[in-house]
């Protein structure tokens, strides 16, 4: 950006009304930003931000009449976007502004083959002949760094993994050289190392071709690794935008320092004690396997979800299993609650063998060990009021009904809410309160291990540093052990003591936490590392308060 | 509760059906009281049109017995094998849906091909041959109409279960070791209630009907005044005395009717994403 340059999109005091009967009335409101040629402008927020909707106001994507534009002007090149007739705005999007989205996944039309796809772009702007296209698209395909080009092109996108996938997007995004590329959350449905690689991405694309990117995200690892400027939205306003530089390490605005102060280092805390609890699980050799079943005509494919996985964890001690997905951990984490049967192996709790067990036997073990789940919306039975949720785990091991809502009321109070919830139904809360019912259902058998599947990954980055403080906490004062399965290497390294990560059904590496960031032995863990987004980022020292934001409720 | 009704009174056809239906039950109920004698007795002369004679305004049919005595005392039978049989249908159809979905494997393979044994016979003619055989009461007409109805529900509780067997809520119920029967019956089963309840609301249209089929082919209860017996008696002579089919087939016609109304209203009150907007 160069001072004095007139911006490429200019909005002004954007308002956007929502329907009668929403959270709020406005889901933006007076919204200016102004986006400059070849910069990257970071938008970030947590979910119901209003970043989003911004995005799609710009492209005319928003749901009329329900959600309408009611003041306020978007100029992009001297002429007011929300103005423009639909066939006007038909020709500018594409050819002049394109965006991207997170669902690289369901993005592309299953049936037709990527060239194709890519070509109708070309179509739909007064198009090329076809030996021109053609080559047009393989050197598309080409500039966003897919290999061997010429086959992608023939190919169906079921052949393509999702970070391929959301190259193609991109290749779809720029085939017209727009001048404006919006990126909704882009590498969010992405796996770290492939994250890395689209940041890469779409850094190199920008600088090389001048655009103006606006990038909207959640996570400040991703806004710290690309952002040139930064504006930061709460509840439909900008509260704070400015320099990368000066938002991250210097932010003015209470949310912003809030936001900020809530993000989980990426560098682990030197070991707070030494582990010399007795040890309370270890798992031998565990095998998965899956097995599609065997047709009339074709074999069955068997995957290895596990393999020769050991692990032992000791009371009061958290071991953080990580991994890409597909990896394997959830796995594992589930054949330890035996949600799933194991094909081999001993998971020995206590020298019993929950891998043995069977029937009445297993159902009187599994008050041991509990599980958080990850999604905290799918996770409450919608039906059920919330004192009942958390009762059910031990009437159903004998506790009587009236004892057992006297303890759920007890535990609601345990993890930070009001007693009184315990008469609500699910849906009247939060994302981060939901996580405290799961938490609280998972303790109230007063189980020894915690298996947690991902708790905080659906959360926002606010309520996560809550959540995972009272994970932490709880792990404590009840001395549990804790198995705490994450993408996320920012949580754990705050969370975990020891790590163990996983590649494809197998511990690759396994130690303390912090020895392993500092020193990681193999290749893989080298590499997660090194994708960890704005890892050269460090939040700055006067707004960290200890790990937590304690106090406020989620 | 309050929501379930406002969603389910912006749908005025399902208000209106509801309307028809308190109706009908209302005068079934009250049928004793206004037709106190036998709606089988000889009252007037045969062949008397409608609103010519006061007392009988709908007329008489070819053997001179009241045709509002008959409608409204078939109110009663209508309605009564309508829902004793769509209950025992769903009964059975929850049940086996709910087995096969939940436990899958084996068990799900023979319990939807005993259903599909029964899908394959059409089932119109199965329910003639099931009265055929245990004789026409009202029984075996309630038990044909229920064993020719039940797998559509199985089907639809197989299907829900399945997806949310999966679903973490159920997966939570499992590790905190609740038995198999209480996560069927409290965690699951609440949760498939919506469809079932609209898919019941419809079946108790269909079953009317098939009862009103099955009487007309005079394979109804022989003591029972039935709306399809009505018909069926009068099809002899529907040129010269219209009144005594016309009457009849309106009240199966505005109760069927009623019924799907109240089915869809309940549809966009139970499952308010799918309701259409245009409303």
């Amino acid at each position: 950006m160069t001072p004095g340059q007139a911006p490429l999109l200019d909005i002004q005091g954007l308002t956007v009304r929502l329907p009668h009967g929403a959270e709020r009335p406005h889901a933006v409101e007076e919204v200016s930003l102004q986006l400059f040629a070849g910069e990257i402008l970071c938008v970030v927020g947590e979910s119901g931000s209003g970043k989003s909707i911004s995005a799609n106001t710009i492209m005319g994507l928003l749901p009329r009449p329900w959600v309408e534009p009611v003041a306020g002007r978007i100029l992009f090149e001297g002429r007011d976007l929300l103005s423009l007739s639909d066939p006007e705005l038909r020709r500018m999007r594409g050819r002049d502004i394109s965006m991207i989205f997170q669902e690289p996944m369901t993005a592309l039309n299953p049936v037709m083959r990527i060239g194709d796809q890519l070509g109708e772009v070309f179509d739909a702007h007064g198009g090329l002949g076809r030996a021109e296209r053609r080559s047009r698209v393989t050197e598309l395909l080409r500039a966003v760094g897919l290999p061997d080009p010429e086959t992608i092109g023939q190919s169906y996108p079921f052949r393509l993994s999702g970070g391929q996938r959301q190259r193609v997007m991109i290749a779809m995004a720029l085939a017209l050289s727009p001048k404006v590329l919006i990126a909704d959350e882009p590498t969010t449905a992405l796996d770290v190392t492939t994250q890395a690689q689209i940041l890469a991405l779409v850094k190199d694309l920008q600088r090389e071709r001048g655009m103006g990117v606006m990038f909207i995200t959640h996570d400040f690892g991703v806004v710290a690794e690309i952002a040139d400027r930064v504006a930061v939205m709460q509840l439909g306003r900008v509260v704070e935008q400015g320099p990368a530089d000066q938002v991250l390490n210097d932010p003015r605005h209470d949310y912003t320092r809030r936001l900020i102060a809530a993000v989980p280092s990426a560098d682990p805390p030197p070991p707070k004690n030494e582990q010399s609890g007795p040890v309370l699980l270890r798992v031998e050799g565990l095998e998965k396997r899956y097995v599609t079943e065997r047709g009339l005509f074709a074999a069955g494919r068997s995957v290895r979800a596990a393999s020769a996985v050991d692990i032992t964890l000791r009371r009061g001690e958290t071991l953080g299993l990580v991994g890409e997905s597909g990896s394997g951990k959830s796995t594992v984490g589930r054949c330890i609650v035996r949600l799933l049967d194991s094909d081999g192996g001993r998971i020995l709790l206590d020298e019993i063998d929950l891998a043995a067990l069977r029937g009445e036997a297993l159902r009187a073990a599994r008050k041991r060990v509990q599980m958080v789940f990850q999604d905290p919306f799918a996770s409450l039975n919608p039906r059920r009021r919330v004192g009942r949720i958390i009762a059910e785990g031990p009437m159903a091991h004998g506790l009587p009904e009236r004892a057992a809502l006297d303890r759920a009321a007890e535990l609601l109070r345990l993890v930070g809410l009001d007693p009184a919830a315990a008469d609500r139904f699910p849906h009247e809360f939060s994302g981060g309160q939901r996580q405290r019912i799961g938490i609280a259902r998972a303790l109230a058998l007063e189980p020894e291990l915690i298996v947690a599947d991902e708790p905080v990954s659906a959360l926002d980055v606010s309520v996560q540093a809550q959540v995972l403080d009272l994970l932490a906490d709880l792990r404590q004062r009840l001395n549990l052990a804790l198995l705490f399965i994450t993408h996320d290497l920012r949580v754990a390294a705050q969370i975990c003591d020891r790590i163990a990560v996983m590649r494809r059904g197998e511990i690759v590496e396994t130690g303390p936490t912090a020895e392993v960031y500092a020193a990681p032995r193999h290749d893989y863990t080298r590499s997660l590392l090194a994708a960890v987004p704005g890892r050269h980022w460090q939040v700055p020292g006067h707004l960290q308060t200890g790990s937590s934001l304690q106090g406020a409720s989620t | 509760m309050d929501g379930f009704w406002k969603r389910f009174c912006r749908n005025k056809g399902a208000v209106l059906g509801l309307a028809i239906i308190v109706i009908v039950v209302l005068v079934a109920l009250a049928a004793p009281l206004l037709y106190p004698q036998s709606p089988w007795r000889m009252v007037q002369r045969p062949f008397l049109p409608p609103f010519s004679v006061d007392g009988f305004w709908l007329g008489t049919d070819t053997l001179g017995r009241d045709i509002a005595a008959g409608v409204v005392h078939g109110a009663r039978v209508s309605l009564l094998v309508g829902l004793v049989s769509t209950l025992v249908a769903v009964v059975i159809g929850v049940s086996l849906g709910a087995l096969a979905g939940y436990y899958g494997g084996l068990i799900d393979d023979g319990l939807m091909r005993f259903t599909e044994l029964f899908q394959t016979i059409p089932s119109f003619a199965l329910a003639i041959v099931l009265v055929a055989i245990l004789q026409p009461t009202v029984d075996s007409v309630v038990l044909a109409i229920a064993l020719v109805s039940w797998p559509p529900v199985a089907r639809l509780v197989r299907g829900e279960f399945l997806s949310l067997r999966s679903r973490e809520f159920v997966q939570a119920a499992v590790v905190i070791g609740q038995s198999n029967g209480r996560i069927i019956l409290t965690q699951i089963l609440p949760n498939t209630l919506s469809p079932v309840i609209v898919m019941a609301s419809l079946m108790v249209a269909t079953a009317i009907l098939l009862e009103s089929s099955l009487s007309f082919l005079g394979l109804g209860d022989p003591n029972l005044m039935s709306w399809g017996y009505m018909i069926g008696a009068a099809r002899t002579v529907l040129r010269q005395a219209w009144w005594m089919s016309f009457f009849p087939g309106i009240a199966i016609l505005l109760t069927v009717l009623a019924l799907n109304l109240v089915g869809e209203g309940l549809n966009d009150a139970l499952n308010p994403r799918l309701a259409r907007r245009s409303r």
